[in-house]
């Protein structure tokens, strides 16, 4: 019982310290690509003080300040339903689709903050982030399908111990890898796809009248939404890891890759975005589930 | 006791909000020509934690760019009541200060600090993105004295500032 209420606090900080560090590196390695100089180090974490210190707050409802709690709520839960090597809160008792349902909480969170905004460009901004969502979602669902047959169990522990050794899914079902690279790079919300919070377009949507402490708190989230996506990633078809050190490596390797393709892409429109889902991976992901059933 | 500790606590989010200032990208002349040098690689404003930011619910600096309409006016006194305590101006130009080249104009407002507090004032026509720098780098200096104090006196003053606002909006 007290190595469980122990674990409920240690995960969420130990996320939320790796998520934040990637935040960090990525300023870094922006400012670097553009030829800059950059911001120290620790930047967002003073960003993220200064917002909490700030003195009023503006709220437009209880819904709208609920919404980033929620957001961080919705997080926090999908944390625990992700195997960590030696932390295993939660994933025993629910399975890969459980976890995909849990992860929608976050994004449905920040929906309804924004509804409760009142800003013409919030609305835009959220549908945009739910229209991109039911785009990569299809490709999401079939690879997920194919890791299932491939390792014959839902369990995300299993899938993780079955890959140990270094038979990655990433060598067995190269294609799914692929289709599942893209659909996290989408799910992050990195150029191409930063279409969500487009600052010169919709004022950074959903976020466009959250300031102070609920801006704070939305970047926490972000931290959290970072962890998520990419221990996904690394989980489904990098084979987890035996110890914490490997992880995290393999996470910022993840990461790191993502940042490259991040710097030099313009952004898409919505339906533009939807439609590249729907076409190429999702065909991609359909080849590479007929390669399952077939062998 | 507690005098105390409130006093460290102010010294800390002090210290915290001069190393990530935020500023609101709305330009109200052309003096905003300046500021895309002093953001992007050759003067990286970055460096020193500032960012541009599109709303004025995230923004800490409201930059007046240049001459300031009497039509501007109005939407400036919004987005300043809109941003979040504390905030910070800056008199950006010579026009700001009195005028500068229009100093005759029957539509353009003269003395900024009549209408909404300003805590710094950037000199020249235009400033130089190093002077934007050292700008910026002095206001983080008031705001860790202490002295960079305008939101407050917005309100202890507001009915000057309202007055005076009223007599050019009507």
């Amino acid at each position: 019982m007290v190595k469980i209420v122990l674990l409920a606090i240690f995960m969420p900080i130990f996320t939320f310290t790796v998520g934040l560090s990637f935040m960090m590196i990525k300023r870094k390695i922006v400012a670097r690509i553009q030829r800059r100089y950059g911001p120290p180090i620790i930047q967002p974490l003073y960003d993220i003080l200064k917002l909490l210190s700030k003195k009023d707050n503006i709220s437009h409802g209880v819904i709208f300040s609920l919404g980033p709690i929620i957001a961080i709520a919705g997080s926090i839960l999908t944390i625990f339903f992700i195997p960590i090597p030696g932390l295993h809160l939660m994933t025993g008792s629910g399975d890969l689709i459980a976890l995909l349902y849990i992860m929608a909480i976050g994004s449905l969170g920040m929906a309804l903050g924004a509804g409760d905004a009142a800003n013409p460009n919030a609305s835009i901004g959220i549908s945009r982030a739910l229209t991109l969502m039911f785009g990569y979602d299809l490709p999401l669902v079939i690879i997920v399908i194919a890791v299932i047959l491939h390792y014959h169990t839902t369990d995300l522990s299993a899938i993780v111990a079955a890959q140990s050794n270094g038979h990655w899914a990433l060598w067995s079902l190269p294609l799914s890898a692929i289709v599942g690279f893209v659909v996290t790079y989408g799910a992050m919300g990195e150029h191409p796809f930063d279409i969500v919070t487009a600052p010169h377009e919709v004022a950074t949507g959903p976020m466009v009248e959250y300031g102070g402490k609920h801006l704070a708190f939305l970047m926490i989230n972000h931290a959290f939404h970072i962890y998520i996506e990419i221990a996904l990633f690394v989980d489904l078809f990098l084979g987890g890891a035996s110890n914490i050190v490997i992880f995290y490596i393999k996470m910022f390797a993840v990461f790191f890759i993502m940042m490259m393709f991040d710097e030099v892409l313009p952004r898409f429109k919505i339906d533009d975005a939807v439609r590249f889902y729907w076409k190429w991976p999702t065909v991609v992901a359909l080849i590479s589930l007929i390669i399952v059933l077939v062998k | 006791m507690e005098k105390m500790t409130q006093e460290q606590a102010k010294t800390i989010a002090n210290m915290l909000r001069k190393r990530s200032l935020w500023m609101i990208h709305y330009c109200t002349g052309c003096g905003a020509m300046e500021l895309p040098p002093t953001m992007t690689s050759r003067y990286d404003m970055e460096r020193l934690g500032l960012a541009p930011y599109v709303t004025s619910r995230q923004a800490d600096i409201l930059l007046i760019t240049g001459y300031l309409n009497v039509k501007t006016l109005r939407r400036v006194i919004t987005v300043y009541e809109q941003m979040l305590d504390p905030k910070y101006v800056i008199g950006f130009g010579s026009c700001a200060i009195n005028g500068g080249v229009y100093w005759d104009s029957y539509a353009v407002i003269k003395q900024l600090d009549r209408y909404i507090p300003s805590d710094l004032y950037i000199a020249g026509c235009m400033p130089r993105p190093e002077a934007v720098i050292s700008a910026f780098k002095h206001l983080m200096e008031l705001i860790d004295s202490g002295k960079a104090n305008g939101y407050e006196r917005y309100k202890r003053n507001l009915a000057y500032y309202k007055e005076n606002q009223r007599k050019v909006l009507g």
